[in-house]
């Protein structure tokens, strides 16, 4: 049988020495490209998995956001009656928090299933979160459908800051990212971070501009506690490019970028450091 | 002993030690290892699996490890094997290890043959276009034949562990790792692999072999390792080592 590596250069060069290793947070960054066959592989199969045994298949991924919004559009509309475009305002908050609720809490599973394997092979261990997140992102392009939908029939028209929406998703993809690695990480170590995120996440989810008025946020809680959640950014952007169109200030971006990439960076080196450990652990 | 791998060398460990730091009382969740924090009274005992462990195994050499249950063979495997980081010293391989994996932990139910050989393949770091090359011997050696299309969930246990085995040694290995004897499949199957396995010796992998059985480490390897909870207790010539161990385990 023949030997199977590419080159002959390849099969010289493929020493692991621990006494020559990088900083760990370059080093899994380098292994994670080595690997991307192994992420695409990943990604199809959260997303393929995910709707083979249904019979809607993707259509449910257009059709939570909707019904969620129908129900805070019957629920809600006369209490927020002052609010311009109720459904548009509310279904943009939906599509936003369930992307980053729904990808971070299974990025923290699929590092318990991962761990598994974590045991027993070497794979570049932050494959199973970052998989997960991008395949998240499918699933928020997935749902933009319906918005569309909604924005036709109520009369929105997108201008032409719409078009800032890859840059806009760049920055989601990071957020949630940077959350994800922190709290898989902190789970391998506690497993009850599992049972507490949920009510973390519900918290979290009052306390940002996704189903009440932006102005309610800023009567009742004078606007701090808006400015010290990151998560406001992101969805305040998000509105400003689909909703509003325009395109925002400087210090709009600035300030989501820092938040979102400031996470990302945390998250990545906290995760990294910690990824030597995991072995030892689960 | 020398500080430096040789140019012969496949597999070089210097003074591994692995540490299990295991708390003296459970502690299982976030609160409470926030509450013991604040009050100081986290402590810690540890554990050494290994102990400043000293091992140069050359290329295309026949390797043995011998030594009881606990003994450390498995944390040896793993350190060798990336998958643990030593606590201390250095640990140096040249070349593709063979994967530990157990048969098919990689596998996804929903998922059908084809698309799990894929997923298997890449976890072991295999590319696509290495994958594809491959596909249609697995496929055959694996004997799943029109299955192949059909959900992993419909599968009997015994095509999943053929397609697992299929896949793991698809590829040939460097340094071979075999842990215990294989027990997949029917007999005809396990010929197969068996057959499979002294291919790859031939052209030239380093094996390491990990058993109970000393009388097969005693037949087949050249050297051997006793490992004594952690530590080296002997090493050389496979006859020796072996001798030593079944008086040891006799008296």
């Amino acid at each position: 049988m023949a030997v199977n590596y590419t080159t002959l250069k390849e099969f010289m060069t493929t020493i692991y020495d621990s006494a020559k290793r990088k900083h760990p947070a370059v080093e899994e960054l380098v292994s994670l490209w080595k690997y991307r066959d192994l992420i695409y592989q990943l990604v199809r199969r959260d997303i393929v998995a995910r709707y083979k045994r249904s019979v809607l298949g993707v259509a449910w991924t257009m059709l939570n956001p909707l019904g969620t919004m129908l129900i805070m559009v019957v629920v809600f509309s006369r209490v927020f009656r002052g609010t311009e475009n109720y459904a548009a305002y509310v279904l943009t908050g939906i599509i936003c928090w369930t992307m980053f609720s729904q990808s971070t809490s299974m990025a923290m599973n699929s590092m318990v299933w991962g761990s598994q394997l974590i045991k027993q092979i070497y794979v570049p261990r932050s494959s199973f979160v970052v998989s997960t997140i991008m395949a998240s992102m499918v699933n928020f392009v997935l749902s933009l459908v319906p918005l569309f939908l909604i924005f036709a029939i109520t009369g929105v028209q997108l201008k032409s800051s719409a078009l800032l929406l890859p840059v806009f998703m760049l920055l989601l993809f990071s957020f949630s990212l940077g959350i994800a690695l922190l709290i898989s990480t902190l789970a391998v170590f506690f497993p009850d971070v599992a049972d507490l995120y949920p009510v973390v996440l519900t918290a979290w989810m009052y306390l940002t501009p996704i189903i009440m008025p932006l102005e309610f946020y800023r009567e009742i809680l004078d606007g701090l506690l808006l400015y010290i959640n990151p998560f406001y950014y992101i969805v305040n952007l998000f509105r400003i490019l689909m909703l509003d169109g325009f395109v925002p200030h400087l210090q709009t971006w600035v300030a989501t970028a820092v938040s979102s990439f400031g996470v990302l960076i945390i998250g990545w080196i906290f995760f990294c450091l910690k990824a030597d450990d995991f072995a030892y652990h689960i | 002993m020398t500080r430096e791998p040789q140019p012969d060398s496949a597999i070089f460990l210097n003074n591994i030690s692995v540490r299990y730091r295991i708390p003296t009382e459970a502690i299982h969740t976030f609160k409470e290892y926030m509450i013991k924090l604040l009050k100081r009274e986290i402590d810690h005992k540890s554990f050494s699996a290994l102990k400043e462990i000293d091992l140069d195994v050359k290329r295309g050499e026949i390797f043995g490890i011998i030594g009881r249950n606990g003994a450390g063979k498995s944390t040896l495997m793993k350190v060798i094997s990336k998958v643990l980081i030593p606590t201390d010293g250095r640990v140096w391989v040249k070349g593709h290890v063979s994967p530990l994996l157990q048969l098919g932990a990689g596998f996804h139910p929903e998922l059908t043959g084809r698309e799990n050989i894929y997923l298997n393949a890449t976890l072991l770091g295999h590319s696509h276009i290495e994958i594809e090359s491959k596909l249609d011997e697995i496929i055959e050696f694996a004997e799943i034949g029109s299955f192949i299309e059909a959900p992993l969930r419909t599968y009997s246990s015994g095509m999943q562990s053929r397609l697992g085995f299929a896949v793991a040694t698809a590829w040939q290995p460097d340094i071979l790792i075999l842990d215990e004897v294989l027990s997949v499949g029917d007999t005809a199957f396990q010929k197969k692999c068996i057959h499979r396995m002294g291919k790859f010796r031939d052209s030239g992998a380093t094996v390491l072999m990990v058993s109970h059985s000393i009388d097969q480490v005693r037949e087949i390897c050249e050297r051997a390792l006793w490992l004594n909870k952690g530590q080296i207790e002997s090493l050389g010539s496979a006859d020796e080592v072996c001798t030593m161990y079944q008086n040891a385990m006799s008296s």
